[in-house]
């Protein structure tokens, strides 16, 4: 049998083929199954898609490489625990596409850094990381706090999102120019948007100007929302089917 | 093709091809090598009988040690609380008096006060708590909320102007960008501030300011200036600023009314944390 092999070493076209079908079982066995199983992300309550300011606010994040520093998974280890919380749940992400976990950690994970800090702090940080924390090795992205956001795009952004996957409602899409304007807006009324996004979804002016909407709103909406939407009071760690 | 022939100078066969001239032999694998092969290829079946391993229709093989990192973590964390649990539970009930009166729990306290401030607060308080503009110096002896444990606890507890429920509150007016003064108004209420520390200022801006001072912020920074912790308001009188000493400093908060925002942090610690970091900063700041 091995004689056969010679035919095929000859032929590069046969043995590329080849060599992709014996690769592709590892990956079929390993990756195919979480499509299937019930198990990959557990139920829990709370997880909604992002509103289209943060997910613009999650476009200009990937846009910017802030995952080449920072993680977005907190693992199951007792001192990531200790330091950032409870360990991420597959469900966190099942809305990310393409998720944010990443292992490069030239910063701390920012899987929980929702609510961890002010909108003042976090527009400071992001236009000079080092007037508030001075040893910081973080470049500045002053520029976010100017560029006004475009968003001219946002309807056909969410309506990808359905594609992959994300249950986005028609009347999401059809909303999404206003949902981004209301949620930026402390005056406008939350009635419709939280009607869609649910009640505890935050609105208000990130950036501290009223005036305009600016890339600076959406990353920090999009930071302070972050590992926020699971109830952990309701989450039953230790029940069999979560067991992992 | 297989034109196998024996290798004069290692006797060892060669694999039978040649290309202009070069020929290759044919040795075995190293056995250390095959050996681990197979060893290996034996691991991985003990593995997939021990451990999670092969995906089905509905679900997983679970492994004869059913083993999850999930449940892991919640041990190695009980683990952790049976290790502090003594002192943990001793400093939750615990009073000033009681934290003061026992080094070894006065120690424990600090240590892990020390620890949770470095990764959650200092990147607002500064290393050690030394502050910054607009975020409040825990070191000195001056506070806007009340220096007591208690007071120091229950700010950390439930936020200032954050979105706990609880959160202590209070906003100074934006005077100017309100326009509920004029700006020649809020110039001489700056002298005034400047007077009210203590400082040199226009004695004629000063009188002026002195009516509108009563009428407009006396209901928090009281009428002698020494301020309201119950709402927040800082003592004008002294040397400690939030947002600056200088005048510039002090015509904008008038004009602008900031009010500084710090989280809740009931919900991300558990209460001997709390409890720790409130002792932390009352011994740090040799609070009140
Ligand atoms: C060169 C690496 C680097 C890049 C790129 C980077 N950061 Fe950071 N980041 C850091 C470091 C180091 C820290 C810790 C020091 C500090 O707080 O500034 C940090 C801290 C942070 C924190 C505070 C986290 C906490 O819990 O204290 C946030 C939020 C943050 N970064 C957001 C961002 C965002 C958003 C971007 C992209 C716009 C970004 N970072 C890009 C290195 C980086
Ligand atoms: C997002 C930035 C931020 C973080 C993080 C933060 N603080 Fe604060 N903190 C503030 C600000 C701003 C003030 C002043 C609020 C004001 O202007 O009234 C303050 C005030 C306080 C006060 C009251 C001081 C006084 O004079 O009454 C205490 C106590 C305090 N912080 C403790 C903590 C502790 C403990 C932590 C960490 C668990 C922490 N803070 C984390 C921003 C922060
Ligand atoms: C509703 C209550 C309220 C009124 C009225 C008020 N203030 Fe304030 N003031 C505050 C609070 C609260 C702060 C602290 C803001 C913060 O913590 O971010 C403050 C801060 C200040 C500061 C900054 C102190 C520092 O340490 O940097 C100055 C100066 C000041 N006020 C002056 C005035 C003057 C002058 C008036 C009247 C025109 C006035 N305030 C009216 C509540 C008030």
């Amino acid at each position: 049998m091995w004689k056969h092999h010679t035919k095929l070493e000859k032929h590069s076209l046969p043995l590329v083929i080849s060599i992709l079908i014996v690769v592709s079982i590892g990956g079929i066995i390993e990756i195919a199954p979480l499509f299937w199983l019930e198990s990959t992300i557990e139920k829990v309550e709370g997880v909604r898609p992002y509103t289209p300011l943060e997910l613009a606010g999650r476009d200009i994040y990937i846009r910017e490489g802030c995952y080449t520093c920072h993680s977005q998974m907190v693992r199951p280890l007792r001192d990531e625990v200790e330091r950032y919380g409870h360990y991420s749940l597959a469900a966190e992400s099942m809305y990310d596409h393409p998720f944010q976990w990443g292992s490069k950690r030239t910063g701390p994970d920012l899987a929980r850094v929702g609510g961890k800090y002010s909108d003042a702090w976090h527009k400071d940080h992001l236009i000079d990381p080092r007037s508030v924390v001075p040893e910081s090795v973080m470049p500045p992205y002053a520029f976010l706090a100017e560029k006004e956001l475009d968003y001219r795009d946002i309807k056909e952004k969410i309506r990808a999102m359905t594609r992959v996957g994300v249950p986005y409602t028609q009347e999401m899409i059809d909303n999404a120019a206003e949902d981004l304007e209301t949620q930026a807006d402390p005056f406008a009324s939350p009635t419709q948007f939280q009607a869609r996004y649910g009640a505890k979804t935050l609105k208000r002016d990130f950036d501290g100007e009223p005036e305009k909407i600016t890339e600076m709103d959406a990353l920090v909406a999009y930071l302070q929302m972050l590992g926020t939407l699971v109830d952990f009071s309701t989450y039953q760690a230790q029940a069999p089917e979560n067991r992992r | 093709m297989a034109n196998r022939e024996t290798d004069e100078v290692t006797g060892v066969d060669t694999t039978g091809h040649e290309w202009d001239g070069i020929r290759e032999l044919d040795n075995p694998l190293p056995r250390w090598w095959l050996y681990m092969f197979w060893a290996g290829i034996a691991a991985a079946v003990v593995y997939w009988v021990l451990m999670p391993a092969w995906p089905g229709v509905s679900g997983y093989t679970r492994g004869v040690l059913s083993q999850s990192d999930r449940a892991d973590v919640a041990v190695a964390l009980k683990d952790l609380q049976t290790i502090r649990g003594a002192q943990a539970a001793k400093l939750k009930n615990a009073t000033l008096e009681q934290i003061e009166a026992d080094p070894e729990l006065q120690a424990y306290a600090q240590a892990v006060g020390q620890s949770v401030f470095g990764d959650n607060c200092a990147t607002c308080h500064g290393v050690g708590g030394v502050g910054a503009k607009g975020y409040a110096n825990l070191r000195d002896d001056v506070w806007l909320w009340g220096g007591s444990l208690e007071q120091i606890h229950h700010t950390i507890q439930v936020g200032i102007r954050s979105d706990n429920p609880q959160s202590r509150m209070s906003q100074m007016p934006a005077f100017g960008r309100d326009q509920m003064l004029t700006s020649a108004q809020i110039n001489d209420l700056t002298e005034y501030v400047v007077a009210l520390s203590g400082r040199t200022a226009d004695a004629a801006a000063v009188r002026r300011a002195a009516p509108i001072y009563q009428e407009q912020c006396s209901a928090c920074h009281a009428a002698d200036g020494t301020g309201d912790q119950a709402q927040g308001a800082p003592n004008l009188t002294d040397q400690e600023w939030l947002y600056g000493s200088a005048r510039a400093d002090i015509q904008g908060q008038i004009w602008n009314g900031r009010g500084g925002v710090m989280p809740s942090w009931q919900s991300r610690f558990d209460p001997e944390t709390l409890k720790a970091l409130a002792v932390y900063i009352h011994s740090n700041a040799g609070g009140q």
